[in-house]
Formats: C-alpha cells, sequence, structure tokens
C-alpha cells in the first residue's frame, strides 16, 4: 500500500476544526468520493477534530491519501497528548458525554467510516485513526 | 466579529446559513436568535441550511437548543432545506432531532408554521 | 559514455525505421490484429507513438523507472491504449502482448551492435526486458482497473434502470423495489430517491416492497434509516405493499416502525398520500 498526499493540520481553534473540514472535503474530491461517502468522511473528521480541540487540549491530524492495488483512500490520525479517555467502552456508547457533548463524535464517527482505531491511556493523550475507501 | 442574519418577515424569522460555521459562530447566532425572538415577538423561527454541507453534531445541538429555547418563549422552529447527502449522514451518525420540525423550502416551512399557529389560535380562543 | 541510461535510448532513436516495421511484423504473426477489431494504420500509429515516448523517457532517465514524473507521457499513453482495448472487450494479455513483442526486435538489434561486448550486451539486455517487463505490467493493471470502471457503471445503469422513482402525482413519488434489497444496493437506491425528493419538491414518497421477497432485521434497518433521513429533510415516507408474512416478521422481529404509515399495496398508500396533500378525487357522475 502506498501514501501519497501526506498533509498534517494544526487543531488548536474553532477555525481550525473549519479548515479541517474544507482540507477533507477538498481531499474526498480529490479521491472522487461520492457526495455522500464526502459528506461522512468531512463530518467524523469535524467531529474527532472539535475532540481534539476541545477534550484532548489540542493537537494535530495527519491526512493521507492512499493507495492499495486499485483501491483508493483517504487516512485521517488525530492525536493530541491530552488528559486520555479513562472509559473508552463508555465513552463509545452512543449517547455518552463528558458534559458539554452530545456524546456522538465518537460512536458516531465509526459508523461514518471503514475503519476506525483509537489509542488512548489517562494522562497519555488519544490517538484516533480513521480511514474511508472509495 | 461577522455574524449570520437574521431576517425578520412577518409574524417569523428566518435565518440561511450559507457559511461553514465556526463554533464561536454558532454560539453567537443562538444568542442572537434568542434575543430576536424576544425583541420581535416572533411566532415562528425558520433555519435554512439549503447550503450547507456538513451538519455535524455540534451544529445538531444548537440547531436543538434553539429550538429548545424558541419554545419557551412562545415560538415554533422549523428546520428548511437539507441536503440528502446530510440528512444521509445524520443519520448514520445517529443525530435524528427528535420534536424538530423540518420542511423541504422556506416557503414550506412558513405555510407549516401559519397552520401550526392557526391551531394554537383556535384553542387558544375557543379552548377551556 | 551515455549512460546509465543504457544503450537502449540510442537504439531507439538510430534504428527507429527498423524497429519499427521489425515489430510490426512480429505484431502481425502474433495476431495483434486480433480478427481485425485494431486496424493496421491504428497498431502502426499506436506503434509510432509507443516509440517516441520511450525514446523521450530514456532521454530523463533510466528507462526501468516508469513510475518517474518524467515518465508520465508513456504511462498516459499505456493506459489509454489499454482502456480502448478494455472498451472493446479483448482480452487482458492484448495490451500486455502488444509490449512484449517490441522485445524481438529490439533485442535483435542489441545483439547486432554489441556483438563485440558480452557484457554489455548481458547487462543492456537485461535492463531492456526489465523495463518492458515493467511497461507490461503496467498496461495489465490499467487493462484490470477500465474493466473494473466498465462494470461499475455498467451495475449502476442497471440498478437505475431496476428500481426507477416515479412521479406518481404532483408532489407524490413511488419507488418499486424489486428483489432481495442488499446493503451496496439500497443505498444507491435510497440515494436516488432522495436526490428525486428534493428535485422535484415531492413531499410524500411511497417505498413499495410488493418485489421483495424477504424483509430481516438488516433490510427492515436501511428501510427505517431511509425514512429518518426523508423526514430530516421534510418529506415524509409511506411504506406500501406489506405482505402478511412480512408483518409477521416485522412484528416477531420486534422491529419499531416509528409511526411510519404502512399500507398492504401502493393502491390504498397512494390514496393516503393524495388525502394527505390535500387531493381529492372524485368520479364524474356522466
Amino acid at each position: 500500500m502506498s501514501v501519497a498526499n501526506s498533509l498534517i493540520l494544526d487543531l488548536k481553534t474553532d477555525r481550525d476544526i473549519v479548515r479541517t473540514r474544507q482540507t477533507v472535503r477538498t481531499l474526498t474530491q480529490e479521491l472522487n468520493f461520492s457526495l455522500v461517502d464526502q459528506t461522512k468522511m468531512v463530518t467524523a473528521a469535524s467531529e474527532l477534530a472539535r475532540n481534539t480541540v476541545t477534550h484532548g487540549g489540542g493537537g494535530t491530524v495527519r491526512c493521507e491519501c492512499l493507495l492499495e492495488g486499485i483501491k483508493q483512500g483517504l487516512r485521517l490520525a488525530f492525536e493530541d497528548h491530552g488528559p486520555g479517555i479513562r472509559d473508552l467502552t463508555l465513552a463509545m456508547t452512543d449517547g455518552w458525554t463528558s458534559g458539554t457533548g452530545l456524546g456522538l463524535g465518537l460512536s458516531g464517527s465509526k459508523r461514518l467510516v471503514n475503519q476506525f482505531e483509537i489509542e488512548t491511556k489517562p494522562g497519555h493523550g488519544t490517538r484516533v485513526i480513521i480511514t474511508r475507501w472509495k | 466579529m461577522d455574524r449570520i442574519p437574521i431576517l425578520h418577515i412577518g409574524e417569523f424569522l428566518l435565518v440561511t446559513i450559507q457559511v461553514d460555521m465556526h463554533d464561536q459562530l454558532a454560539l453567537t447566532l443562538q444568542d442572537d436568535l434568542t434575543a430576536k425572538i424576544e425583541s420581535t415577538g416572533a411566532k415562528g423561527v425558520l433555519i435554512e441550511i439549503s447550503a450547507l454541507g456538513v451538519v455535524d453534531s455540534f451544529i445538531g445541538r444548537m440547531i436543538s437548543d434553539i429550538s429548545g429555547m424558541a419554545r419557551i418563549l412562545g415560538a415554533q422552529t422549523v428546520l428548511v432545506g437539507m441536503q440528502p447527502a446530510v440528512a444521509l449522514t445524520l443519520v448514520e451518525l445517529g443525530l435524528t432531532l427528535p420534536g424538530i420540525k423540518t420542511a423541504l423550502s422556506a416557503e414550506r416551512g412558513m405555510k407549516l408554521l401559519r397552520s401550526a399557529s392557526e391551531d394554537r389560535g383556535s384553542v387558544d380562543v375557543g379552548g377551556q | 559514455m551515455a549512460t546509465q541510461h543504457g544503450r537502449v535510448g540510442d537504439i531507439l532513436r538510430n534504428h527507429e525505421a527498423t524497429l519499427l516495421s521489425n515489430w510490426l511484423s512480429e505484431l502481425s504473426a502474433t495476431g495483434a490484429h486480433v480478427e481485425g477489431r485494431i486496424s493496421g494504420a491504428k497498431l502502426e500509429s499506436q506503434a509510432r507513438e509507443f516509440l517516441r515516448l520511450l525514446g523521450e523517457a530514456s532521454r530523463h532517465g533510466p528507462l526501468a523507472d516508469i513510475d518517474h514524473p518524467e515518465s508520465a507521457p508513456l504511462r498516459a499513453f499505456l493506459e489509454d491504449i489499454s482502456r480502448s482495448r478494455a472498451a472493446q472487450s479483448l482480452a487482458a494479455d492484448q495490451t500486455a502482448t502488444f509490449i512484449f513483442s517490441f522485445k524481438k526486435p529490439l533485442f535483435a538489434i542489441l545483439r547486432e551492435e554489441l556483438t563485440t561486448d558480452p557484457k554489455a550486451l548481458a547487462d543492456e539486455t537485461w535492463r531492456a526486458t526489465e523495463s518492458l517487463d515493467k511497461l507490461g505490467l503496467y498496461t495489465f493493471k490499467a487493462f484490470q482497473r477500465s474493466r473494473e470502471d466498465i462494470i461499475r457503471r455498467q451495475q449502476e445503469e442497471m440498478l437505475e434502470l431496476s428500481t426507477p422513482v416515479v412521479k406518481l402525482w404532483e408532489g407524490i413519488l413511488a419507488l418499486p423495489m424489486i428483489g432481495t434489497l442488499d446493503s451496496a444496493r439500497t443505498q444507491v437506491v435510497m440515494e436516488s430517491l432522495l436526490q428525486r425528493i428534493v428535485e422535484t419538491g415531492s413531499e410524500i414518497a411511497i417505498i413499495d416492497i410488493t418485489g421483495v421477497p424477504t424483509v430481516d432485521t438488516l433490510v427492515a434497518q436501511h428501510l427505517l434509516k431511509t425514512v429518518t433521513a426523508i423526514r430530516l429533510m421534510g418529506a415524509d415516507c409511506i411504506i406500501s405493499g406489506i405482505r402478511p408474512q412480512i408483518a409477521q416478521t416485522i412484528v416477531h422481529l420486534g422491529i419499531d416502525l416509528q409511526g411510519i404509515t404502512t399500507k398492504a399495496n401502493l393502491a390504498d398508500a397512494l390514496s393516503v398520500a393524495l388525502k394527505r396533500s390535500g387531493f381529492v378525487v372524485a368520479k364524474s357522475t356522466s
């Protein structure tokens, strides 16, 4: 599998969340994703970007265009060095909230993408990687 | 600071969201709208999102909150013009916006609001 | 000197005419005209173009480097000839054979040029065969990709044909579903229904499942998701064609229809839709 077009965006302010949405929109358009698939990916990115900014104390997202044989995809890796998530199972349940969210960010995003990986450790930050194939 | 304009049309307020809102802008809109419902005594609020290509849980919550606050202030909210891709994504996301009325266009939305207020009117006048 | 780029570049330039004519006779000997589906003139122009691009590419770098940005025109050419052969439903090896058959005339000239230097001959032959192999394989991949695109497009067209969205009346659409509702299919079909709702401004969509043999939890979920999406957009949905067995399955599976109106047949659904839309149907008495 090869990776083309890797770029990293800072996630510190709510404007960065908008920039992430716009970047992901452009990337999925270039990859010729269907409109619905574009929307799903952009929405998932928005959720995770917000998590990184609001709960993770800021971080980054790495966007990579993937090529596996003839399959094309987009992989986004969100990373922060914030407090981490203490109870992951709970966090992945619909409706869970840390107080300021509807709680759908993680579990909802998982449903919008093809691959979803999460690594988190209390005190060590969180890493979420989502992939959507064309 | 930029703001989203709110139009006052008769008994209703119309908000057309055409930009990709950053969170602060959304919160400002919420405040502005609530203030305007109070100051105009509007009976209905139309939130027009036909130009919005993404609605995430933050915007979803904003819409829910606006609807809730409007109701307390005596106004009905209608969400208008959601794009198919957005609708399908929201369903997958699990964000179904329960209790919020929707319409295909601002025109239909106003029709809905008028008939809703008529119903309310008849109950108020004739009911016990 | 010359060259890490090797002798091939020089040979291509100096012996173009010979290479071309030898290659063309090789091609016709190996049946590259494919029962006349590719004309002699076309084949010749393709061969000529390939030689030219190969010559160009070898000017900028080792011939074997198909991924080199300077090799872009060569790649584009290979994709083009693969695509046209794919579109003609020719066999997958056709384009690759087109490339591989170039080896014989090339090696013949290499042998002539390097009779006195067996080591150089071996090196150059190896280099040439390596590059041509890569080019041939590239065309094979491009061919595959084209075929898959064609198949996918045909599938989409078939899908659209088998589930057309019909306008029953002003503001009322119907989607008669036929056959099994699998995930991918349902998705495409539902997306087009939603799109038509927006385009026509129809407030009621009737999904008729008379032609759907079984409804399991998954199918029911897809239907519910579609209805929810339709409601979010500001329209509503009626499901018709619910046979007794399906009704039983729905109850047994404990599926919550969330207030969706359901009717046994399309006619009943239409009647409800008309009423909701404010239409009154009257029979003329004359």
